[in-house]
């Protein structure tokens, strides 16, 4: 299949979903409207919201808002993960200590920590942000804390008979092979940190793309949530899009570096 | 080639090398082994599969204490890691995330080169195995002989006394494994260092050593031949196979160590049938 035939077969896929959408919410079938439009709005209604939030400017503040609580939650939990997962590599004992706190932590559905932080830290986007470092950490935690374990030993070998010493070790074998690691990852630890920032603030905040499902939500205003879910949609593809990027970038060294998702 | 007055590069002296497995039974891999490698001389170990050829390298290298017996490098005792040796391993040791420039760089740039410095030489050494036009492949984006080719010009960018090598050229095809020898051999012959050669390949050691030793089949390796190859020098390994002494020289030393292979495998078998 050429590139340009996909590109029409998956734009078609979006038209007749649209337009049997359209139809099933305003068109009669035998006397009945099939799909309630005060449930499911319509197509049109939600297009023109997504275009009366972006033509009236509203919808910037918002998703930047809800971009900077992603970025901070993310490059926190990052920083953090690959701190702790370092140090529990290198040193099993203390690993071995909080092995059970860990996978207790990590076993929490982490939403039902929101209230806790929204009490901890306001409404502003302080709560957002710890909600997204907890998910992130933990995932950038195991991977660092996997790919500095799993170095390989020749590689090991090889990098003392050069005459590496400890710190020389840590920089040009143990430090690489953690950051591949984390790198691979990097789709779903963005992925979750945009993940913390909307429940977040769907769960309790005064700005950000949450709290504008929240709110067209308390006032039943279906067309509101529907625009609100494709505008994260396509915020969600096109950070996704730059990690890629980064990713290609970062990890040209691997064989997998392409295909590889986490 | 060597002569007694040249200084012993590396010497072991009853190296016996014991494993604990599975509590405390003890496997014994190599037994008393004495072995002398002069400066400046390439000697080859030869052995069927599981013999602890591999073991007594590591042991040269200081990776692994012996339990008894001695170590000399140099005629000084071993303690810690063999800093006048280089090593090349059987499976890949490449950093996977430097450019093979930055791979053979990192020898010269850990002992405290200037980075440019480093890297000069390091493209030099790869011209120098032949992959001058790579030095920004990434060791995925080669072939395994040209990987090859990165280890050894990391190794030997270092410059180092003893060159020890663990069947380097065991995953290679056969053609590719005889333009390697022939390289190595080009090499070793601008600077003649001392060498330790593993390999399960008797041809393949005979074509590039000054000596090659034979050991028994594991448990309990020994050392139970060493033969003086006097092929003349410069050789072409695929050339030299052709020539009467290699045959006379591979039929005696085969007739010995055919019936450690024999052995060795009916000991592999029996192990995996209990296991």
């Amino acid at each position: 299949m050429s590139r340009s035939t996909l590109l029409l077969l998956q734009l078609l896929v979006a038209v007749v979903a649209l337009a049997v959408w359209q139809f099933l919410t305003t068109v009669p079938v035998f006397g009945k409207v099939l799909l309630p439009p005060f449930f499911f709005s319509n197509p049109i209604d939600v297009g023109s919201q997504i275009v009366k939030w972006f033509s009236s400017g509203v919808i910037w503040k918002h998703l930047i808002i809800t971009l900077w609580e992603s970025i901070l939650a993310f490059v926190i939990g990052s920083v953090a993960g690959v701190l702790v997962g370092f140090w529990f590599a290198r040193q099993p004992r203390v690993a071995a200590v909080f092995d059970p706190y860990v996978k207790m932590i990590n076993a929490l559905p982490r939403v039902v920590l929101a209230p806790i932080f929204t009490l901890w830290l306001g409404l502003g986007i302080w709560s957002k942000v710890a909600l997204g470092v907890t998910l992130v950490f933990f995932i950038v935690f195991f991977n660092v804390y996997q790919g500095v374990k799993e170095v390989s030993n020749t590689v090991l070998d090889n990098g003392r008979m050069l005459g590496m010493n400890e710190r020389q070790l840590m920089r040009h074998v143990y430090w690489p092979s953690a950051l591949s690691w984390m790198f691979s990852s990097l789709h779903t630890s963005v992925g979750f940190a945009v993940v913390g920032a909307v429940v977040g603030e769907y769960l309790g905040s005064a700005a950000g793309l949450g709290y504008l499902i929240q709110q067209a939500e308390g006032v039943f205003d279906v067309a509101g949530v529907f625009a609100g879910m494709f505008v994260l949609s396509a915020f969600v593809i096109l950070i996704d899009m730059g990690v890629t990027l980064v990713e290609r970038r970062l990890l040209v060294w691997r064989p997998t570096a392409a295909e590889g998702r986490g | 080639m060597a002569n007694t007055a040249q200084p012993t590069a590396v010497a072991l002296g009853d190296a016996t090398v014991a494993f604990r497995v599975a509590g405390d039974r003890v496997y014994t891999a190599v037994e008393k082994a004495n072995l002398s490698v002069a400066d400046g001389e390439f000697v080859a170990i030869v052995g069927p599969t599981g013999c602890g050829k591999s073991t007594l390298l590591n042991v040269a290298a200081g990776l692994l204490k012996p339990a008894a017996g001695s170590v000399k490098i140099f005629d000084q005792p071993l303690i810690g890691l063999n800093r006048d040796a280089g090593y090349l391993f059987q499976a890949d040791a490449l950093f996977p995330w430097k450019t093979a420039l930055d791979n053979v760089a990192i020898g010269l740039e850990i002992k405290g080169a200037p980075r440019e410095q480093a890297l000069q030489r390091a493209q030099d050494w790869l011209t120098s195995v032949g992959l001058g036009a790579f030095a920004n492949r990434y060791p995925h984006m080669l072939s395994g002989g040209q990987r090859k080719r990165v280890g050894l010009a990391q190794v030997l960018i270092r410059d180092p006394k003893i060159l020890l090598m663990d069947e380097p050229f065991g995953p290679l095809d056969a053609q590719t494994r005889q333009i390697m020898g022939n390289l190595l051999l080009e090499l070793w012959n601008a600077d003649r260092k001392a060498v330790l050669f593993v390999t399960h390949d008797l041809e393949e050691a005979i074509a590039l050593a000054d000596r090659v030793v034979i050991m028994s089949a594991g448990p309990s390796a020994r050392i139970i031949g060493d033969w003086r190859v006097k092929l003349p020098r410069p050789r072409d390994i695929s050339e030299v196979r052709m020539e009467k002494d290699f045959h006379e020289l591979h039929r005696e030393i085969w007739s010995v160590l055919k019936d450690e292979v024999m052995k060795g495998y009916v000991q592999s078998t029996q192990a995996a049938g209990a296991g």
